[in-house]
């Protein structure tokens, strides 16, 4: 739990930062740029009509399954990466590469390939979630401290034994900080995926907020509530770090 | 007494900047078994090289190891090393970690676990991870993990030096009391002559790099020895002489 008094400086700042906003467009009369209330108002309209539950949902659900392909394909890849050196020599220079590319480059590819259902956004999120938690896993293993593999191999114990109770367990730190990335840049990437050509999802509500008649009241609306998402997203992924069997990697 | 550890004419050199450099030249000694014997040298002389060579860790240039008269191979659970960093997994539980050189049956090694958890006065910390025990305890640990797959040879390397002169001490009494209970052959590596005098039947005393033997000191006193008396320090002294320390 944190305490009261580290959490009322950021929620000061936060205040003062909607109250200047407040003043500012309320000085210059601005006629399309929303005050705060109008924001909160049009999100209550989203809320009362159920849409903003419809976008939420399909928003998470794309970066949902797209993440969990990336884990499924990052993980066993990572480990083989680290733990083998000719897999490692013969793959780590392709994802250099790749991974640098950014996932808007790959839109569209994405939607040559898949079309613009669902597919689309999902790929988007595998290709940009996959690579940071490749990079995290193998490191993790090439970061095994020697003595910790040194006292295996003293014990005799088969090579399988040393990959699940040795392997595994000293990279796990390193995953759960690969997922946290992961998920991050998932979420990051699942708004500007649904800008293109959808019918759903918290990116297509911010695009065709401001295509249907300048409703930027919806379009900051649906800003902060990524925002608001996200944090949460990150927040249940730091639970994970909270585990004991991987607090030993982290600073205490 | 049958000779457990031979170590005949030891060579190891390695690649350096300025070409190769020579760290141990020509050691050889026995060790009977179930003996304690302590190298004693100067820091950087070494010693820890000849000890990953002893227990298998790295191959020596020349001459040979030989265990039980065959020549040592890889590292075994016949040979444990307890170095000074340590290497209590720090994912697994007390008890985990010291289940994890066993084979069997899960209920035949808990029992086995908790039992040296015990002997080294861990009872009640089995289900603790190593970053919840203080530095004496996670010691502790280590030795119950090593000592737990009974091996024959215990190879300790520096093991108490990164903890406190108390807690060193205490720690080395708690080992003599484990070894009287199980007879183990130990080669022991330190810097400190009174650890080598407190634990060891015999101390061999290294020179310079590159490591040669350059004497040797029977320790000829009963068990508990009392560190303070005259025999330790004359031995202590004419150790500390040997290694180039005079105390005026």
């Amino acid at each position: 739990m944190r305490r009261p008094a580290l959490i009322i400086p950021s929620v000061a700042v936060i205040a003062v930062l909607v109250a200047a906003w407040w003043v500012l467009v309320r000085v210059t009369d601005n006629a399309i740029f929303p005050t705060p209330l109008q924001v909160v108002t049009g999100m209550w309209e989203l809320v009362k009509d159920g849409s903003l539950w419809e976008h939420i949902g399909a928003s998470l659900f794309r970066v949902g399954a797209g993440f969990l392909l990336a884990v499924l394909f990052a993980i066993p890849l990572g480990l083989w990466m680290g733990w083998v050196r000719g897999a490692y020599s013969t793959l780590n220079p392709l994802f250099q590469i790749l991974r640098p590319i950014s996932p808007i480059a790959w839109i569209p590819i994405a939607i040559l390939w898949f079309g613009v259902g669902n597919a689309s956004p999902i790929f988007l999120i595998f290709i940009s979630s996959i690579f940071p938690m490749i990079v995290q896993t193998t490191a993790g293993v090439h970061t095994i401290e020697r003595r910790y593999l040194r006292a295996a191999a003293n014990f005799g114990v088969s090579r399988y034994t040393v990959f699940r109770r040795v392997v595994i367990p000293a990279v796990m730190p390193q995953i759960v900080v690969g997922m946290r990335i992961g998920l991050g840049v998932a979420w990051l990437v699942v708004v500007a995926a649904e800008m293109v050509a959808l019918r759903s999802g918290l990116g297509y509500l911010i695009i065709d907020s401001r295509n249907a008649g300048n409703r930027y009241d919806l379009v900051i609306a649906g800003m902060i509530i990524i925002g608001l998402i996200g944090l949460s997203l990150d927040g249940a992924m730091r639970l994970m770090e909270k585990h004991r069997s991987v607090r030993w990697r982290y600073a205490s | 007494m049958p000779v457990k550890i031979v170590v005949d004419g030891v060579h190891k050199s390695f690649a350096s900047d300025v070409g190769p450099l020579q760290v141990v030249d020509g050691v050889s000694f026995t060790v009977d078994d179930g003996e304690s014997v302590a190298i004693v040298g100067p820091s950087g002389c070494g010693k820890s090289t000849l000890m990953n060579i002893v227990a298998g860790f790295e191959q020596a240039d020349r001459g040979s190891v030989r265990i039980d008269g065959a020549e040592h191979g890889r590292p075994n659970a016949k040979g444990i090393l307890i170095s000074q960093h340590g290497s209590v997994f720090p994912w697994l539980t007390v008890q985990q970690n010291l289940m994890f050189g066993l084979n069997g049956q899960a209920h035949g090694r808990q029992t086995l676990a908790d039992h040296y958890a015990a002997m080294v006065g861990l009872q009640g910390f089995e289900g603790s991870y190593p970053h919840e025990l203080s530095g004496g305890m996670l010691k502790r640990a280590e030795l119950a993990r090593a000592l737990v797959v009974k091996p024959e040879i215990l190879y300790m390397d520096e093991p108490f030096s990164a903890l406190d002169a108390l807690m060193n001490l205490r720690m080395r009494n708690e080992l003599l009391r484990v070894l009287a209970e199980e007879r183990h052959t130990v080669l022991l590596i330190t810097h400190d002559v009174e650890e080598a005098i407190h634990l060891a039947d015999r101390v061999l005393v290294l020179s310079q790099r590159p490591a040669r033997i350059q004497a040797m000191f029977d320790v000829r006193l009963p068990h508990p020895r009392k560190l303070s008396g005259p025999a330790v320090q004359e031995l202590r002294e004419a150790i500390l002489r040997e290694l180039g320390v005079d105390e005026a």
